[in-house]
């Protein structure tokens, strides 16, 4: 090999160097792309931090209460300082009522979204679908304050009549008794907004879902003489189950961490009230929300150790959601 | 060849489209299941309209039953009225989005008026009446807060987005994963954090950069997955042609890449600015709610839209609930703007310039 080389003359250009070792300028592309990608773990990891970091001497003082007491106060002695030894920070009843509200608009708005996503991905005529998935997705883009007023000055009064309509029918159910005859800016009106708001994105992610089941086995049930409904039930549905679960926990995961929406339809109090239409409630959100204005700083250390509650709640759920819905597509029968 | 060609075509068929019968028959349950309810409502103590809807769902969905039932079977009478169920969860779906722009539009409108977009409330309160003050300042705020988000948060999810299509390092898919859970983020835990990390230690006070690093935080996710989308759907060819014809990856990513996605990047963009544009908790926390022009993001309170509705919204008095509805609708027509803008340069094919 070098023998020959050797006898050419030297017209010909030196070898090439092949090499599978990137280019310098592949390395610095590559080093800044990384660096970039790892954002997202750097911004969740410092969130984690710092939040724990303010929240920590709340979390030590209060211990377990924090979690199950629903006593918020910060005291302050005669000599108008904060008290730490008689403050008390508990936040069970915000975190019930979170759960509350959730559970609320997932159980109304997940049903209509699940039907939508079915209606417009096996019913609809392509134009009309055009335009719906548009109106929703815009639905998606709409700022939360203008879901608050709108809970606010529109939907309050009919959310009014039909509690009172649930209330008169099935005040046997206890989660629909009311202690006293108060409806207005109940957990349910809050539930029902926060409805509306959810839709959009489990109306998206279940449409992905139906979107691609399998054609050849959806010709089959046709084949075999089923009706729409008949091939739904026997490829759809087994298919897209699991995903739909991932999209509605993503649902939930949203409405548990909305503020300013339930801030503005829900009258927040202090107490664990499981009567859905009764006018008292809340949740981890609108009570930061609520308390941040006139806190001490010693106050605000305790709001963090909520925030970093909701924080670590709304991950968990919004993980195991998107665990269950990446698996889905792989699996199905 | 000729007598061929004279056969005349039948017209295709399309045996699954509704016949004339089929749809008279649709108009006929329809209307039978509109008297029926009207005489439910008219018979019972049932009144209004809520009752109306309710009884002819109902009404709607037996007719509809007994009908095809009737005529096929239960099969039939199953599907016809899972599509009746399926028809009437996409309306409801759609009822709030009409209800809530018919409400912005009637309840917004009176505020509207040529000051809105000439002056700030510098020396108007949100009790004054309509015609007096404006939201310049909390639209050159909103601006400025989105415009610095966007500088932000742009790079990083379109870099995000380049790791997870063109490296696919080892960490793809604990990144890609955790992008997801970052687009769950509450924003009022994005204001905290911020607070917590920037205004407590340093600042200790209101300014714009500090809302505008909360809008990136919420921002990043829908531009790294919205990108990640985009450059999936770039075909594999054109990477491979670029690295064939000698290019490093950087230059076949910068030069034929992006390029070819850049109108899909630009939706990313987009969206992401729609996502953040009206979100108020984490401005409620950090920026402050000037009533005056403020052009300086790093320092003093900066008014924005968001902040605009809120304090109007709070003061509680009729003309300050109108001057709500009109910044809502102001933000509104922003957001349904960028969106479609965001629609049209998407709906453009992929790698057409």
């Amino acid at each position: 090999m070098s023998s020959t080389t050797t006898q050419i003359p030297a017209a010909i250009p030196p070898k090439r160097e092949i090499t599978t070792k990137p280019r310098f300028s592949d390395r610095v592309f590559r080093g800044v792309v990384t660096s970039g990608g790892l954002s997202s773990l750097v911004i969740l990891g410092l969130i984690l931090i710092f939040l724990l970091f303010n929240g920590y001497n709340t979390l030590k003082t209060q211990g377990l209460h924090f979690l199950t007491s629903s006593n918020w106060q910060a005291a302050i002695n005669d000599s108008g300082q904060i008290d730490p030894k008689n403050s008390h920070f508990g936040i069970a009843a915000m975190l019930i009522g979170t759960m509350v509200v959730a559970v609320i608009a997932v159980v109304i708005g997940v049903p209509i979204s699940v039907g939508a996503a079915i209606y417009l991905t096996f019913y609809a005529p392509e134009a009309v679908k055009k335009v719906m998935v548009s109106a929703i997705d815009l639905m998606a883009a709409f700022p939360s304050v203008l879901f608050g007023l709108w809970g606010f000055f529109v939907l309050e009064a009919s959310g009014e009549y039909w509690a009172k309509l649930l209330s008169k029918y099935f005040s046997w159910i206890p989660f629909f008794k009311l202690p006293a005859p108060y409806v207005t800016r109940s957990p349910f009106i809050a539930g029902l907004v926060l409805a509306v708001m959810i839709i959009p994105i489990v109306t998206s992610i279940s449409r992905e879902i139906f979107s691609q089941t399998p054609l050849d086995r959806m010709q089959a049930a046709y084949a075999l003489g089923g009706t729409r409904f008949a091939m739904l039930r026997a490829v759809a549905f087994p298919y897209a189950r699991s995903g739909i679960v991932g999209g509605i926990m993503l649902g939930l995961g949203r409405a548990m961490g909305e503020t300013v929406a339930v801030y503005t339809v829900l009258n927040i109090v202090y107490q664990v009230n499981w009567h859905i239409l009764f006018s008292a409630g809340g949740n981890v959100a609108s009570m930061i929300l609520l308390k941040f204005g006139e806190a001490s700083p010693y106050e605000i250390k305790a709001l963090m150790a909520a925030g970093l509650v909701l924080f670590i709640l709304t991950l968990i759920v919004n993980s195991l959601a998107n665990l269950i819905v990446s698996r889905t597509g792989k699996s199905g029968r | 060849m000729s007598t061929i060609e004279k056969v005349p075509t039948p017209p295709p068929r399309k045996p699954w489209a509704p016949t004339p019968i089929d749809r008279a028959k649709t108009a006929g349950i329809l209307a039978a299941a509109i008297i029926v309810s009207l005489a439910v409502l008219f018979v019972t103590p049932l009144s209004g309209k809520l009752a109306f809807a309710a009884v002819f769902f109902v009404a709607y969905l037996s007719i509809d039953f007994v009908v095809s039932f009737a005529k096929a079977g239960r099969a039939a009478a199953v599907d016809s009225v899972f599509r009746g169920l399926v028809t009437t969860a996409i309306a409801i779906a759609v009822m709030p989005i009409i209800s809530i722009l018919v409400t912005v539009w009637v309840r917004g409108h009176h505020g509207l008026h040529w000051t809105l977009f000439t002056k700030d409330m510098h020396s108007n309160s949100f009790t004054d009446p309509v015609g007096q003050g404006g939201l310049l300042h909390a639209i050159i705020g909103t601006f400025l807060l989105v415009f610095v988000a966007m500088i932000i948060s742009v790079p990083i999810g379109i870099l995000t987005a380049l790791y997870l299509t063109e490296v696919r390092g080892r960490f793809t898919r604990p990144i890609e994963f955790l992008v997801q859970a970052m687009s769950g983020v509450p924003s009022i835990v994005a204001g905290l954090f911020i607070y917590a990390a920037i205004l407590i230690p340093f600042t200790k006070t209101v300014n714009g950069i500090q809302g505008s690093l909360a809008l990136a935080i919420l921002m990043i996710p829908t531009v790294a997955r919205t990108s990640q989308e985009v450059l999936k759907l770039i075909p594999e060819d054109l990477r491979e042609a670029g690295v064939a014809l000698g290019g490093t990856q950087w230059r076949s990513v910068a030069l034929v890449v992006v390029p070819a996605a850049r109108s899909g990047l630009i939706t990313a963009m987009i969206l992401g600015v729609a996502r953040v544009a009206g979100e108020t908790a984490p401005i409620l926390l950090l920026t402050g709610g000037s009533g005056t022009k403020n052009y300086n993001v790093f320092s003093g309170s900066l008014g924005s839209l968001p902040n605009y509705v809120w304090q109007a919204f709070s003061a509680g008095t009729p003309e300050s609930i109108t001057r709500a509805w009109a910044g809502i609708l102001v933000l509104l027509v922003i957001v349904v703007i960028l969106f479609t803008a965001a629609r049209v340069l998407g709906n453009r094919k992929v790698g057409k310039k």
